[in-house]
């Protein structure tokens, strides 16, 4: 355990090449613990994190078999800590991958986790100290507002009324907001109302209902989230205004991504912020340990348009999100 | 709860009572006011279905709340049992679809409707026979009823069978005579409830074990029985509440009912029940439900609070009709 992290300082600064050989010819018979802690499954997409978290352990045990990964679900950020206190505990750690519930109060355990030499994998929310981490995977949720905004700038001719649905009050909200703000400022499209639906069908249906009361004439709306969309186009439909040209929203959820498939007008495209991103920063994980690939560093998925032609990569029949 | 001085106050008011019962409608009736002279899109015959229509839920589950508040109990659950009733319905309906085609909606809607009483009938008797408090009971069935339904959706949503989806939409979007069938729903439950309350035996119970339990217990009346059958009323609206929810997006997800215990009990609150029990009103809780829906679509409608102080002014318009209700009302 010692003698690998040791190794694998020395791998990263490529300093002896024997070291490298030496290394590798030790990780082939040692098993790696991999240990991962999510938020548990409350909504739509903790859900498909926990799913795809799930198809990655399978898929990850069978390619590797001197890998374990182990995975802890919690239900809320000190649930997190407490469940991380029991990880380390009763495991050796060689590595954890941790989308933290908050940044700020999971900073300090991790931090801890990270004292003993395991290496360190955050995705989604960084900490509040990055120098803990050692590899950093993330979506690009300005990226998410702001190609949704170039698109429906581009297909509206740059001018038209629109109202936007937000979704619970944090980072990831505010930081989508405002790359779809940036973008639709520099254009004549006016934002005629922007209020909060916490990311829930009910409400967004609901606020959708209202908007539709209040303005005689909408030409696209953005639900910002796959789930909220499906609330606001039930509303549209039972509205039976026809004047709404484009209603998007984002994430990439699969019922959404069938409307995009099936080329759907109102709904051609969506954004992702994939859950599947849990798998791909265990996949990095593991080959930092099984591969002979050096994984350090940040890496940021970017978040281009689902459109018909892309669809299928993008679609999870069996995720629950 | 168990003080007979505070129980004791509001008794003997005689006719003067009849101002304090009327003050959800007049607060209504101000908030209606202040919509229509904000915004004149208020008034128009759809924003106003919209809203009564939205409203049913809150009402229909308030009905059944403001039984068990009157008999001094408190459910918390009730808003993670909608969203499990609305789950096993959804599951029911999908399963029967097959074999029955669209009478899988009125089977699935029965299944429903027992599963509920069912649910309700377990808070009462763990409250009753184990004499735990209601408060932590139903927040302990709150945490299973919505770990199920999680479970059930795997995190993600449950969606109900195409095929039966456009024979069952007119539930939620339908009306009769230009009424919408979830308020011809709630009218017919809170008749129900009223009738059952004010014009039976059962009724003069609840309010006679929420006002002074012993005192009943004394008079010969099984106060373990009246506040369990309030349970299951409660449990009954529920599921009735889940029949008229489904047809409206046809899927549960975890967020689904989420907080609304907060809403019914303050819609029961608003309405003149109060909330150590002892005293009931029904049709007082359909206004309070209204009165959250309108306050909620006001908010939507009018320009001048900023998104991020929503929920302050809510707040504030809430506080303010109680207040008004205390100082025209007998104290």
């Amino acid at each position: 355990m010692r003698k690998l992290t040791k190794g694998a300082a020395l791998l990263s600064a490529t300093i002896v090449a024997g070291a490298l050989t030496g290394a590798m010819a030790h990780a082939q018979d040692k098993e790696f613990t991999i240990a991962v802690s999510i938020p548990a499954a409350t909504h739509g997409w903790t859900g498909g994190v926990v799913y795809h978290a799930q198809e990655a352990e399978k898929q990850l045990e069978a390619a590797f078999p001197n890998i374990d990964v182990i995975i802890s679900t919690a239900s809320s950020a000190t649930a997190q800590v407490s469940s991380l206190e029991d990880l380390s505990a009763t495991n050796d750690l060689d590595a954890l991958v941790i989308l933290p519930f908050t940044s700020e109060e999971l900073t300090g355990p991790v931090e801890q986790v990270a004292s003993n030499g395991t290496f360190i994998t955050v995705v989604d929310r960084g900490l509040s100290d990055p120098s803990i981490q050692d590899l950093y995977v993330a979506g690009d949720n300005i990226a998410v507002g702001a190609n949704t905004a170039d698109w429906l700038v581009d297909k509206l001719g740059g001018e038209g009324e629109i109202v936007v649905l937000r979704g619970i009050p944090t980072v990831i909200d505010d930081e989508r907001i405002k790359g779809f703000r940036d973008v639709i400022d520099q254009s004549d499209i006016k934002i005629l109302d922007i209020q909060y639906a916490n990311w829930n069908q009910d409400e967004a249906f609901t606020l959708m209902q209202d908007y539709l009361g209040k303005y005689p004439k909408i030409d696209a709306v953005w639900a910002n989230d796959d789930d909220m969309l499906l609330g606001v186009l039930e509303a549209v439909d039972q509205a039976g205004r026809t004047d709404i040209k484009y209603a998007l929203g984002g994430n990439g959820m699969k019922q959404v991504i069938e409307m995009v498939k099936a080329g759907d007008e109102r709904t051609p495209i969506s954004t992702p912020y994939a859950p599947s991103m849990i798998a791909s920063a265990m996949y990095m994980t593991a080959a930092q340990f099984a591969g002979q690939a050096p994984m350090r560093g940040s890496f940021k998925l970017d978040a281009p348009l689902i459109t018909p032609e892309n669809a299928d990569q993008f679609y999870f029949p069996d995720s629950p999100f | 709860m168990s003080s007979a001085e505070i129980a004791a106050i509001p008794e003997n008011e005689g006719f003067k009572i009849r101002w304090g019962d009327c003050a959800p409608f007049i607060a209504l009736a101000l908030i209606i006011l202040l919509g229509a002279l904000i915004n004149s899109n208020f008034m128009s015959t759809n924003n106003i279905l919209n809203v009564i229509t939205r409203s049913a839920f809150i009402a229909i589950i308030g009905v059944g709340a403001t039984f068990v508040i009157a008999t001094g109990g408190l459910d918390l659950s009730i808003g993670s049992m909608m969203a499990f009733v609305v789950g096993i319905m959804i599951m029911a309906m999908n399963a029967l679809a097959p074999s029955l085609g669209a009478w899988a909606i009125p089977v699935g809607a029965l299944v429903a409707l027992v599963v509920g009483s069912l649910c309700g009938l377990l808070n009462g008797l763990i409250i009753t026979v184990g004499r735990i408090e209601p408060f932590i009971v139903t927040l302990g069935t709150m945490g299973i009823f919505r770990a199920l339904i999680t479970y059930m959706t795997d995190g993600g949503s449950l969606s109900i069978d195409r095929s039966l989806r456009s024979a069952y939409r007119p539930v939620y979007f339908g009306d009769f005579l230009g009424i919408p069938y979830p308020v011809i729903i709630t009218l017919v439950i809170a008749s129900l409830g009223a009738f059952i309350l004010y014009r039976t035996k059962y009724g003069r119970r609840v309010t006679a074990v929420g006002s002074n339990s012993d005192v009943a217990r004394f008079s010969g009346v099984h106060v373990g029985r009246v506040r369990t059958m309030a349970f299951v009323i409660q449990g009954f609206c529920v599921a009735v509440a889940a029949i008229c929810y489904v047809p409206r997006l046809g899927a549960a997800t975890p967020t689904t009912g989420q907080l609304w215990e907060l809403q019914v009990i303050t819609a029961v609150v608003i309405g003149g029940t109060l909330l150590r029990g002892g005293k009931a009103h029904i049709w007082g809780t359909v206004a309070g439900a209204l009165i959250l829906e309108v306050i909620a679509n006001v908010m939507v409608l009018s320009d001048m609070v900023s998104e991020y102080l929503v929920a302050a002014v809510q707040g504030t318009i809430i506080i303010i009709a109680m207040l008004a209700h205390r100082f025209t009302g007998p104290r």
